[in-house]
């Protein structure tokens, strides 16, 4: 194990992360927030640190089509791309699924359109959620780093074969610069191995067809073949991440809990936003309240389980979402977490959807959650205190 | 009806995933000849063997044996008549006759 401590971007150091893959195709369009990481990662190539053909193509749906073609074709593959880019992918990132090419790709999240806005939120990756693309959340460039390197595995793993996204928050992420630990390239290639695709187009010997039509005799067990992947993928994550922990010094999980073993009061959420929550528990920790996090890290698949029992003890929970689904009710992942908590407990709980278009999501912001939390606790219903869901930061 | 849905279908478990195909030529197993309103009907009397229908049949559904068109393969014609376009007017060796279920 040897690392090196550096002060990167989240961008750069998923370029880093790129050039120690060393993927062998890798085509891409270049979108704020995500341009830095592809600008990084071409001046690699071009430097001849990394051995990867770059494709450089006319939109990102044309980029996700090439990169479906040369993961048919057998090559280890990556793409990267932001909000607008991937809305424009979104067609292709089905068929990337559906044909169960092992395509990783880091997504800088980014508000959609409209009205246009370039910052963060996480509604781009929500619009996938239901693609059958594994979802990995990042913190910071750290995680950044790890979870790339470790969802080329997961991806290409026989028993999930699906592609993998990798999560960070525009901007906050993307554009930060944060002290990190860089591991030796040669540990990571071996780490990575190399990729070896059962079928593959290029090869005469053995003539497959991919992409073939798929009529209602066959297309349901083909949908339920995925379903399978994704539910034997959590298997696959955890073998991943306990064999990365050699090199990283740290076994990564579907969820990480910060000061929830004691908590009463808890927040719920993904990416940076957990950052700037764990330095509000310490403040209100310090003032006896017992305030605690739920982080999420693997989305998809949703570990439910295991956030049903992360949350039982609680006596009040509050579900932050970057994105809203606009079905009347709330955020996408107050849904699904609410759905989880049904199963095992009828503990209190409300949503918040914050951050839209990179609005500030702050200590004022956090605390008042902790406060509408530790109300909500007391009373032991949410109609009390708080509506259900609550437009945070929002001007009323 | 289709000859296929007689056949006992594989179940998810064991299917090849991502509805990849990995067996060459396996559109000769599957019958895609079900959608058709009109069936071309060869007379070998009145055909004259210059093969125009085996060249234009964008399919691979004229018969051929030792050289020469011996039928119509049912199970993969569509029914677009290209064939009976192609053969020769004074021959009409082909006609497109309804599809009765």
């Amino acid at each position: 194990m040897s690392k090196k401590l550096l002060a990167l971007t989240g961008n750069d150091a998923a370029a880093y992360a790129m050039k120690q893959i060393d993927p062998d195709v890798v085509a891409a369009y270049p979108i704020t927030p995500q341009t830095s990481l592809m600008e990084k990662f071409a001046q690699f190539v071009a430097d001849g640190e990394s051995n990867t053909e770059i494709v450089l193509v006319e939109s990102e749906h044309s980029a996700m089509s090439a990169c479906v073609g040369a993961s048919c074709a057998g090559a280890r593959v990556m793409t990267a791309t932001s909000s607008q880019g991937l809305a424009l992918m979104w067609e292709v990132v089905y068929i990337a699924s559906s044909y169960r090419l092992p395509i990783v790709m880091p997504l800088v999240n980014r508000a959609l359109s409209g009205p246009i806005n370039i910052h963060c939120d996480h509604g781009d990756a929500m619009g996938i959620r239901d693609s059958g693309w594994i979802q990995l959340w990042a913190e910071n460039a750290q995680e950044v780093y790890d979870n790339l390197l470790m969802a080329i595995r997961i991806a290409e793993h026989s028993d999930v074969l699906l592609p993998v996204v990798v999560n960070y928050d525009g901007f906050i992420i993307s554009h930060a610069i944060e002290n990190m630990y860089l591991y030796d390239s040669g540990e990571v290639k071996k780490f990575v191995g190399e990729y070896k695709p059962k079928y593959t187009l290029l090869d005469p010997k053995k003539p497959t067809t991919f992409g073939s039509f798929d009529l209602p005799d066959y297309y349901f067990e083909h949908r339920r073949q995925m379903a399978a992947a994704m539910k034997g993928s959590f298997k696959v994550i955890a073998d991943v991440a306990k064999e990365f922990s050699k090199i990283c010094g740290r076994e990564y999980k579907n969820l990480e809990g910060y000061k929830l073993e004691d908590a009463e009061i808890a927040i719920v959420a993904l990416g940076s936003t957990v950052g700037t929550a764990r330095a509000v528990v310490d403040e209100l920790r310090e003032k006896g309240v017992k305030a605690g996090i739920l982080k999420i890290r693997t989305f998809r698949p949703f570990p439910e389980d295991e956030i049903a029992d992360a949350l039982k003890n609680l006596k009040a929970v509050a579900v932050l979402d970057r994105a809203d689904s606009l079905n009347a009710v709330g955020g996408p992942l107050f849904d699904e977490v609410r759905g989880a908590l049904y199963r095992k407990s009828v503990i209190p709980a409300v949503n918040y959807v914050y951050g839209l278009g990179g609005r500030d999501m702050g200590f004022p912001e956090i605390n008042k959650v902790y406060s509408d939390l530790a109300e909500i606790a007391k009373s032991g219903k949410v109609g009390s205190a708080r509506d259900l869901v609550t437009y945070l930061g929002v001007r009323d | 009806m289709a000859k296929t849905e007689k056949v006992k279908l594989p179940n998810w478990k064991e299917m090849v995933i991502g509805g990849i195909n990995p067996d060459a030529g396996s559109a000769m197993k599957y019958n895609s000849g079900t959608w058709r309103t009109f069936r071309p009907v060869w007379s070998q009397e009145k055909c004259i063997q210059c093969n125009a229908c085996w060249i234009h049949c964008p399919d691979s559904s004229i018969m051929i044996k030792d050289g020469k068109v011996c039928g119509i393969d049912y199970e993969h014609c569509k029914g677009c008549g290209i064939c009976a376009a192609m053969c020769p007017p004074k021959v009409g060796a082909v006609k497109m006759v309804k599809e009765e279920k």
